[in-house]
């Protein structure tokens, strides 16, 4: 008897769990397939109503776009070489600095750590006037430089890779090098790196699509429209220009995310998988 | 045999040597020039000499006695946090507590946990100009929606309003970020030493007292770091309200960031402003993180470092008695 309420009220909360689980994976994709259709449909048939299907006006709105020189591809170009090169940076310094702080012992290593931890607080934008004023007295606006080597100092990335480690390095492994005469940079890259790939590879994926996205810094660096990454871009498209033209705004919308959704649904086994791996186990 | 004393201690500092010379090129000397700035009265497009001024903190007393356009960023970018983070948090704590639990053992788990991260993945700006997009007067997506329904008889203007303006820039960040804090705290759960799971399960704990008195206490330091990474985030943001509704209406949207971009690089140039304003932030940034630092910090860790530290000693002292 009392067994079988249990029963009862226990699918009854898997039904509110799979109900609330699916509106909310609705709420995720409605809106970029409302996007990807109107990126298909006219102005006056955006604006007439919803649609579940695409249209025909594809071309026409991709001409439009175009014709206001917004170069979607160059954006491309722009963001891949400033997010990959923002990756290798962070995610390599970062696993560096934080087998520095492991793996040996050290006078500084307590009070390093302790630093890191309180320049992690450090909003971008507290440095970002000096930032722009240094930059801009070197020369470098409008590099992509000035993008990229911050990230070999990625305060976050250690942090989270130090706790990785703390809970996977056996000395014994270290040990076990030093004995077979391998150096510590060696070690360090043919040993370590692979034992700490299930982090690094979460680590690549979060500070790539940080840096993908990021348009505070591009946007005050970046002055020449050749060197526009997509964000900038996308803010092109919120502009006088496109203010009647809903069929293209969606297209350019869509070609930004498009790139992303392939990227994404690619790794996004890795992206759970790298998170089950991150965890610890005895 | 004696081990020869070989001391590996010098490689801790050239592995952390990258980090310090970079931080120190591109993060300190930027915050500090960032804060010399703040008390001159460096402004314009062309560079002029600059001052400092004869009352240092002037530029920062501005702000907060004479500035009520900064007063009222810092406001909105509390509000705009808060309605994003306090439903973020529970709806992440609970699907975690959902996922995590093998007895529901739900299906498709995969997939949820795919879609749910995934608005976090596309670009801010896209999202912040596709919302402004789909939101639209008088016709756009969501007063087709409406009208369809039978909600609106007539288009509503839904950007023009204060409330429902900051509500949707609160919204849209709590919409991108809820999936990735859900997956950082099923990292975390998945770390937790199962023992303790079949512990509770042996003890005869229900699903619910196994989370709040076995994975809840495991998470603190996972949360603070979310607590800590979401608030420094929130502190920044930037991409959503100045692409949505470009701080408006009537500065609803302004937050401290958009502020702090619109004196330097908008108009007047006024970079002194600007830079007085991120110190004023940062300081801000500061403060609550030492205020969260002091009440999760772990008492009974620090007392087992305190220890370990003690037997650190000790095994250090014994060898040379050998």
């Amino acid at each position: 008897m009392e067994l079988s309420q249990n029963k009862k009220s226990f699918s009854i909360n898997m039904v509110i769990i799979y109900i609330l689980c699916i509106l909310l994976a609705l709420v995720s994709i409605v809106p970029f397939y409302i996007m990807f259709i109107n990126a298909t449909r006219s102005t006056p048939e955006i604006q007439s109503g919803l649609a579940l299907l695409p249209s025909t006006h594809l071309l026409s709105n991709w001409n439009v776009l175009l014709d206001k020189s917004f170069n979607p591809f160059k954006g491309f170009l722009n963001s891949f070489i400033i997010s990959g090169g923002t990756t290798l940076c962070a995610v390599y310094f970062s696993a560096l600095t934080a087998y520095g702080l492991v793996a040996y012992n050290w006078k500084l290593r307590q009070p390093f750590f302790t630093f890191i931890l309180c320049v992690m607080m450090i909003p971008a934008q507290a440095s970002a006037i000096g930032f722009y004023k240094f930059m801009y007295q070197f020369g470098w606006t409008n590099n992509f430089l000035p993008l990229i080597l911050p990230a070999i100092a990625s305060p976050t990335v250690v942090f989270f890779m130090r706790q990785y480690l703390l809970a996977t390095l056996s000395t014994e492994i270290v040990e076990a090098s030093r004995i077979d005469g391998a150096g510590e940079f060696y070690s360090f890259n043919k040993i370590m790196m692979p034992i700490m790939m299930p982090a690094v590879a979460t680590q690549a994926i979060f500070v790539f699509v940080a840096s993908w996205n990021n348009l505070f810094t591009p946007l005050i660096l970046l002055t020449q429209r050749d060197k526009y990454t997509l964000p900038i871009m996308v803010s092109l498209l919120r502009g006088d220009i496109y203010r009647t033209e809903f069929g293209s705004i969606y297209l350019g919308l869509s070609l930004t995310v498009l790139p992303l959704f392939v990227f994404y649904f690619l790794l996004s086994r890795y992206i759970i998988a790298g998170v089950a791996l991150g965890g610890v186990k005895e | 045999m004696r081990r020869k004393g070989v001391s590996y201690a010098k490689y801790g500092y050239i592995f952390c040597l990258p980090f310090v010379i970079i931080f120190l090129i591109f993060s300190m000397y930027p915050t500090l020039y960032t804060a010399v700035i703040g008390f001159t009265d460096m402004k314009g497009v062309i560079p002029k000499p600059v001052h400092l001024l004869d009352n240092p903190f002037q530029n920062f007393r501005d702000l907060i006695f004479n500035n009520e356009t900064f007063r009222k960023a810092l406001l909105n970018t509390l509000l705009i946090w808060i309605i994003n983070f306090i439903p973020q948090i529970l709806l992440a704590l609970l699907l975690t507590a959902w996922f995590t639990n093998n007895r529901l053992n739900i299906r498709g788990q995969g997939l949820f946990k795919v879609l749910l991260y995934m608005p976090n993945i596309i670009t801010a700006g896209t999202i912040a100009v596709l919302f402004s997009a789909l939101f639209a007067y008088p016709m756009g997506p969501v007063n087709s929606f409406f009208h369809l329904m039978g909600w609106s008889d007539a288009p509503i203007f839904f950007l023009q309003d204060k409330t429902t303006a900051r509500g949707l820039v609160g919204f849209i960040q709590f919409w991108m970020w809820y999936g990735n804090t859900m997956i950082i705290l099923i990292a975390g759960v998945m770390g937790i030493n199962p023992v303790l799971f079949e512990a509770a399960i042996m003890d005869g704990a229900t699903a619910v007292q196994t989370f709040f008195r076995v994975t809840l206490p495991s998470l603190k330091t996972i949360l603070l770091y979310v607590l800590i990474t979401s608030m420094i985030g929130g502190l920044q943001m930037f991409d959503i309200p100045q692409l949505f509704l470009q701080g408006g209406p009537d500065n609803a949207t302004l937050t401290t960031s958009v502020f702090i971009y619109n004196q330097a690089f908008r108009g007047a140039y006024m970079y002194n402003r600007a830079a007085a304003a991120s110190m004023i932030v940062f300081l801000i940034a500061v403060v609550l993180s030492l205020v969260l630092f002091y009440f999760m910090r772990d008492r009974d860790a620090a007392e087992l470092k305190k220890m370990e530290k003690m037997m650190k000693k000790a095994a250090k002292a014994a060898p040379r008695e050998v």
